[in-house]
């Protein structure tokens, strides 16, 4: 294969966004080309909003521009459009400069073109159905799409890369943790035909494939452990987090993914499972602030959950329509408040504490529950058969007591009752006295009695007692999780003008699906949120498996097609790979919505096994490796850097699922919560060495070492992370307690290993981390600074205690404090690497 | 600084900022390093007239009827109704429902300066500083809870994630501090009672690049989160350890050829510098007697005092952006009893910065703002205790001051029972822009695409520049 070359550059790719731009032979394309100068420049005065229409014209559809005209087709000269944007008079030029929109010359010559060439629309490209492009056959058709475009642009596919960073990449877009050095060797030394595709299986099949797919869906539905706003107190979720990790790992088709979570609980056949996915409704944020008004958060808790559909499975910036006709996509208010209508019947508190939710029950806890039932059962059936006998007592010693004026033990002298005891004596005592009972005094009396003055039956009497709170105590400890429950008892929504809760003037809507998207067939009564959820994944939804292919390309490729992974609307990047994303949506929703298939099919094309290292050259024509022409490098997520150090310490506990964790944390950190104030308690034990995906989501203050690698706060729908490099990065790596402790139980790995020089040693701890050799110089800088933190904790053996003491693992025994302490700098080092925490 | 060395400052980053850019775009925009900040915001054609801001938040909301807006007529009416025709179809938060009635003000107000200004007893350093000030008395906001009120205040929008005020600042103009964040946030609490709670997000940098959040400096623990060596580790030991992964960083870099890697080298060095730059920023020690004196603070209390002294030598050190939140603003209750606490907080500190400042040249060059996220109501609020007043959006004072503001005035003004601001009347965005103004940067035109809009602090509506303010 040759070598990355640059052969001719046809097109120049600085200074603009989009990889592939006009070719200068062949016609203009609206798509591609026309549409994102238009809506970028001109819809904001002359695109969908009616309410912020300039001069009553729209260029967003083609023959209101023609009656508007715009322009002649075929006839730049005589079009108004193009002479109004090469004015240089500042009364005249378009967009005007108070706009702030200025259009580069290359811009203004792709209009003239267009309006040359006829002045063709488009529908625009995200609105169309997806058609699948032909491809030859033998050939991975991802390759044969990429290698289309990287041809078209004079370039070669760079060559596959060696099988340790194979592996690397692998295990960290599938799983997530690194590989150990002794899984290379065994892919390396596996010359048998599907070597490759071997080890794609065998990853796949590991529980930890769910976690690390999870990640991405986590954020996008803003999945958290606390309700958000003001008080950000916890609320019931996990069992949702662990319900998306199953259905990655179950493979759940991802239309029935869908399906549970916007309308779990309507399904013919709802059960737990389903209504747990449907805790999807519940995640927005929300609030318990005194002086809350409900009809305030009752829009916020709408448009947030409009504005979810559109970033999880639309790709649709929906929120510019809570307040006004979108300004460049035919988004409608009417289609944000018909949409949000689907939500009306979710039962919820708009203010306030949110419930405990629903039991989640494993089937153990389910046949504990079960006995528990049993037991009550039989404990009340016993009791039952003696109430009678209970009750001739009680009147025995009513009359008894009236007879003999009798006195209450609490009231006797010399007794001395707790003030509560005294108090319910006294009621009773008044209760006595009368003649004329209610009902609850009766039943007062009766529990009295029963459980302060008659010893006849002790046995069912506490067996009764005792069945009931060891129930109780169960199903208190149980799970539990919000989910959706439905209520005939639907709110009412209406079209807020402009946003406005307190305009209650606007038209009542009902569920109804944005105009611009194909319609379902209709049907008889109102639609419910399993028509939405049916509708996000028909065969007909041009949105949704392009959204969701392009978030899952960023996964293995670090960008999207579009890099826009929210907006595939007018103001989003056109695709750089049209057809392969169609192709991909294609492939996607025919295999039946089958995403490890999808899965399958990116990480086995020779596209996804390029090396990632560009020349020179390479580098100045596509830096942004936007055509593919090799693999991208980037850092690895805020969870992944947490277990990648948890892993090759030796620390990580892999259980999957459970209540969240809470890592080490500053103390303090939390010190601005209030209602109520809470002290954060790192978890002991083996909680305390959990992935980072289950970490303790607190929205308003989120893990600062999590924070520091840009993991989003989960308020809002997050589609697409930063990926940023900052100090704050090298603080947490280098003096987090979490990463400190992973570098002192890693140098107790190093010294206990086989390895018996100090050479061989750092040899074998480099390849635990990078799973290659280091080379003459990269050992020699270790074994250089290994003297020097030896001279330091000779000189200074309290301080080794010191840092030794640093977390909660054991140190191995048998080792010198001194020797321990400064491996701990070596195994620092190596965990703190750019290296160590980039995929390649 | 001179306006004019300043001003070639600024074109100066700017050429190198078109470096920068272009290198930045060929390097796929990873390349940006600190210390070479591109210079994002437009600049305008006059002159900027600061350099930085410090911005001191009374969370809770203050009420402006006990301290900057003095109404008489409000006290004639103490315990009438409060007539409908202001109220009705208004936001209430905690007297939804209640019977609204007036209440006088709580606390005397006085003539202050040459200006004549009048504020309230509570403030007597303030008012020693007030030819200094500008006071606005016709601000107002669209949120009546404390936390979208404050994304408000910070953000220009309700909706959770987008950039502070300060992120867009430090991403539009950079910082001239090498070895501190652009962008610095302290937290003080008064003793007492509960206080409204502060989320993170408030100085979350949005959808801007991470590293333009802003960062808190803690008073107690590490100043800066994990910015202490682990226990054990000398300063020696770090730095070998510092210098030996950027060794191995440097040696890889030969190999791959990542750019990224060039900036992980330098973050682990500008890592390295904070652990001791900040050390020595929050150590007090080295402030004079008389000064410590002038802010009324023990080094190391953690007090809003202490906490504007350090904001001064934030200033000095050429952060761009400093926001103080000062806590339990919020008096829907015991606004006779807790009102005055708070007040005494922050009174002497806000009058020690500003003369601070002065003294060492640096007024002219900083604006301080002093605000709430919201007002309180001139109606009665007695359903939580002893008597106190509701949150409220129509009305609210604050005070600014500094380069390019006029001192000494008043600006705006409510009606005579204080309940909404009818003269001048001013919203939050307006507040951005003057600010952006200040910085010579056009509101209008400072913007950054983000769902497909060009997002801007100042929000799509309008917002002008409070020109009635400027010097």
């Amino acid at each position: 294969m040759r070598s990355p070359a640059v052969c001719c550059l046809a097109v120049t790719l600085l200074g603009t966004s989009v990889a592939t731009s006009a070719p200068p032979h062949g016609r203009v394309d609206f798509n591609r080309d026309v549409r994102p100068i238009l809506s970028d420049n001109c819809y904001f005065c002359h695109g969908p909003d009616a309410g912020h229409r300039e001069a009553d014209l729209r260029l967003d559809i083609r023959d209101d521009a023609l009656a508007g005209e715009a322009f002649v087709p075929g006839d730049a000269k005589a079009s108004k459009l193009v002479a109004r944007i090469l004015s240089t008079d500042t009364d005249e030029v378009m967009p005007p400069p108070a706009s702030r929109k200025k259009l580069t010359d290359e811009q203004k010559q792709i209009l003239e073109r267009w309006v040359a060439e006829g002045a063709e629309y488009a529908p625009h490209w995200a609105y169309r159905a997806p058609v699948r492009p032909e491809t030859p056959a033998g050939m991975n058709p991802l390759d044969a799409l990429v290698r289309k475009t990287l041809e078209a642009n004079g370039l070669s596919p760079s060559p596959e890369a060696d099988r340790r960073t194979l592996l690397r990449r692998l295990s960290s877009d599938l799983i997530g943790l690194p590989p150990t050095p002794e899984e290379v060797a065994s892919f390396e030394a596996d010359t048998a035909p599907g070597a490759y595709e071997r080890q794609v299986e065998r990853l796949l099949k590991q529980p930890q494939y769910g976690e690390r797919m999870a990640l991405g869906w986590l954020d996008v539905v803003r999945y958290a452990d606390t309700i958000g706003y003001h008080s950000d107190t916890p609320r019931n979720v996990w069992p949702y987090r662990d319900w998306v990790i199953r259905s990655f790992n179950e493979n759940k088709p991802f239309d029935r993914f869908t399906i549970e979570q916007i309308a779990g609980d309507l399904l013919p056949d709802a059960n737990q499972e389903t209504r747990v996915g449907s805790a999807f409704n519940r995640l927005l944020l929300s609030t318990e602030e005194g002086g809350a008004q409900p009809k305030d958060y009752e829009s916020r808790m709408l448009t947030d959950r409009v504005r979810a559909i559109g970033a999880a499975w639309l790709g649709q910036t929906t929120g510019c329509a809570q307040c006004h006709d979108h300004k460049f996509d035919p988004i409608t208010m009417r289609d944000f408040y018909s949409l949000g209508a689907f939500f009306a019947d979710i039962q919820e508190p708009l203010v306030g504490r949110r419930e405990e939710g629903m039991l989640v029950l494993s089937d153990e806890q389910k046949t504990r529950l079960a006995e528990l039932d049993t037991r009550l059962q039989t404990a009340r059936k016993a009791f039952t058969a003696i109430e009678p006998f209970l009750d001739v007592a009680q009147q025995q010693w009513e009359a008894d007591f009236a007879a003999y004026n009798g006195v209450l033990a609490e009231l006797k002298e010399g007794a001395k009752p707790s003030d509560a005891d005294r108090k319910a004596a006294e009621q009773v005592l008044a209760i006595l006295k009368k003649t004329d009972r209610s009902p609850a005094e009766q039943a007062s009396l009766r529990t009295y009695f029963r459980d302060k003055v008659t010893p006849l039956y002790p046995a069912e009497r506490q067996e009764l007692v005792a069945a009931t709170q060891e129930r109780a105590g169960y199903e208190a400890a149980l799970p539990h999780c919000l989910v959706s429950v439905s209520t005939p008892n639907k709110r009412v929504v209406r079209i807020l003008p402009r946003g406005n809760w307190q305009d209650e003037s606007g038209e009542v809507m009902q569920p109804g699906l944005p105009h611009y998207l194909p319609q379902p067939p209709k049907s008889d009564g109102p639609l419910t949120r399993l028509d939405l959820a049916n509708w996000l994944v028909s065969r007909d939804n041009p949105l949704t498996a392009r959204t969701v292919m392009n978030r899952l390309w960023k996964q293995f490729f670090g960008t999207g097609l579009s890099k826009t992974l929210d907006d595939l609307g007018a103001q989003g990047e056109p695709p750089t790979h049209p057809e392969l994303l169609d192709w991909l949506a294609c492939e996607f929703m025919d295999s039946g919505w089958d995403m490890q298939h999808m899965v399958r099919l990116i990480v086995t094309s020779q596209t996804y096994r390029q090396v990632s290292t560009a020349s020179p050259e390479l580098l100045a024509v596509d830096p942004a490796n936007r055509l593919l022409a090799r693999q991208s490098t980037f850092r690895i997520d805020a969870e992944l850097v947490r277990d990648q150090a948890l892993a090759v310490s030796g620390l990580l506990v892999p259980t999957i699922g459970g209540p969240s964790a809470k890592p080490y944390q500053p103390p303090g950190y939390w010190e601005n919560l209030n209602f109520p104030r809470r002290e954060y308690v790192a978890d002991t034990g083996p909680n305390q060495y959990r992935r980072g995906l289950y970490t303790w989501w607190q929205r308003s203050f989120l893990h600062p070492s999590l924070l520091a690698f840009d993991a989003p706060s989960r308020e809002e729908c997050a589609a697409d992370r930063n990926r940023s490099n900052i100090p704050q990065q090298a603080l947490v790596l280098l003096n987090d307690p979490t990463y400190v402790e992973a570098a002192r139980a890693f140098a107790g790995r190093i010294l206990q290993s086989s390895a018996s020089s100090d050479g061989e040693r750092i040899t074998w701890a480099w390849q635990r981390t990078l799973q290659r050799r280091p080379t003459d110089e990269e050992r020699n800088a270790l074994l250089e600074l290994l003297e020097f933190q030896r001279g330091q904790y000779r000189d200074n053996p309290t301080a080794a205690d010191a840092l030794l003491k640093v977390g909660q693992a054991e140190n191995p025994a048998g080792i010198p404090a001194p020797e321990l302490a400064a491996w701990t700098h070596i195994a620092r080092v190596l965990l703190n690497l750019h290296e160590t925490i980039t995929r390649s | 600084m001179s306006w004019l060395s300043h001003r070639r400052a600024f074109l100066t980053r700017g050429a190198q900022g078109l470096g920068t850019v272009a290198l930045a775009s060929l390097l796929g925009d990873r390349r940006a390093v600190l210390g070479a900040e591109p210079l994002r915001a437009p600049l305008l054609s006059t002159p900027p007239r600061i350099e930085r801001v410090i911005w001191l938040t009374m969370a809770g909301g203050p009420s402006q009827l006990e301290t900057f807006d003095p109404k008489p007529e409000l006290a004639r009416h103490d315990g009438e109704a409060m007539p409908e025709s202001l109220t009705r179809g208004q936001q209430l938060a905690q007297l939804q429902g209640q019977k609204l009635v007036c209440l006088g003000p709580q606390f005397q107000f006085r003539k202050t300066g040459e200006a004549g200004t009048e504020i309230s007893e509570l403030f007597p350093h303030l008012a020693t500083v007030m030819d200094d000030i500008c006071l606005i008395r016709s601000m107002t906001t669209d949120a009546i809870n404390h936390d979208p009120a404050h994304m408000f205040m910070n953000t220009g929008s309700q909706i959770a994630g987008r950039p502070s005020m300060g992120s867009w600042i430090t991403y539009g103009l950079g910082s001239e501090a090498a070895d501190l964040p652009g962008y610095v946030v302290m937290v003080s609490t008064g003793p007492g009672r509960s206080p409204q709670p502060i989320a993170a997000r408030q100085w979350n940098s949005g959808f801007l690049p991470s590293r333009y959040q802003g960062v808190q400096l803690r008073s107690t623990g590490d100043p800066v989160l994990y910015l202490g060596s682990p226990t054990g580790v000398s300063r020696d030991g770090q730095s070998r350890d510092v210098a030996t992964i950027n060794d191995l960083n440097r040696l890889h870099r030969a190999q791959v050829l990542d750019p990224e890697i060039e900036t992980r080298i330098a973050q682990y060095e500008l890592a390295f510098r904070m652990q001791i730059s900040i050390p020595e920023l929050m150590d007090l020690r080295g402030e004079s007697g008389s000064t410590l004196e002038q802010y009324g603070c023990v080094p190391g209390d953690g007090s809003f005092a202490s906490n504007c002294l350090i904001a001064r030598r934030l200033a000095e050190r050429g952060v761009r952006f400093i926001q103080l939140y000062h806590r339990d603003w919020d008096h829907h209750s015991l606004l006779r009893e807790e009102l005055p606490l708070r007040a005494a907080e922050v009174d002497r500190g806000c009058a020690a910065l500003i003369r601070d400042l002065k003294q060492r040249g640096l007024f002219d060059s900083t604006l301080i703002v002093w605000t709430g996220e919201f007002g309180r109501t001139p109606m009665m609020q007695g359903n939580k205790g002893p008597i106190g007043r509701d949150h409220h959006n129509k009305a609210m004072s604050m005070w600014v001051a500094g380069g390019g503001i006029r001192g000494g005035m008043v600006y705006g003004a409510t009606d005579e029972l204080g309940y909404a601001a009818a003269e001048n009347v001013c919203t939050v965005h307006d507040l951005h822009a003057t600010m952006l103004h200040l910085l010579g940067v056009d509101h209008s035109a400072f913007s950054v695409k983000f769902q497909g809009l060009d997002a801007r602090l100042t929000g799509v509506e309008e917002a002008r520049v409070l020109t009635g303010i400027l010097s």
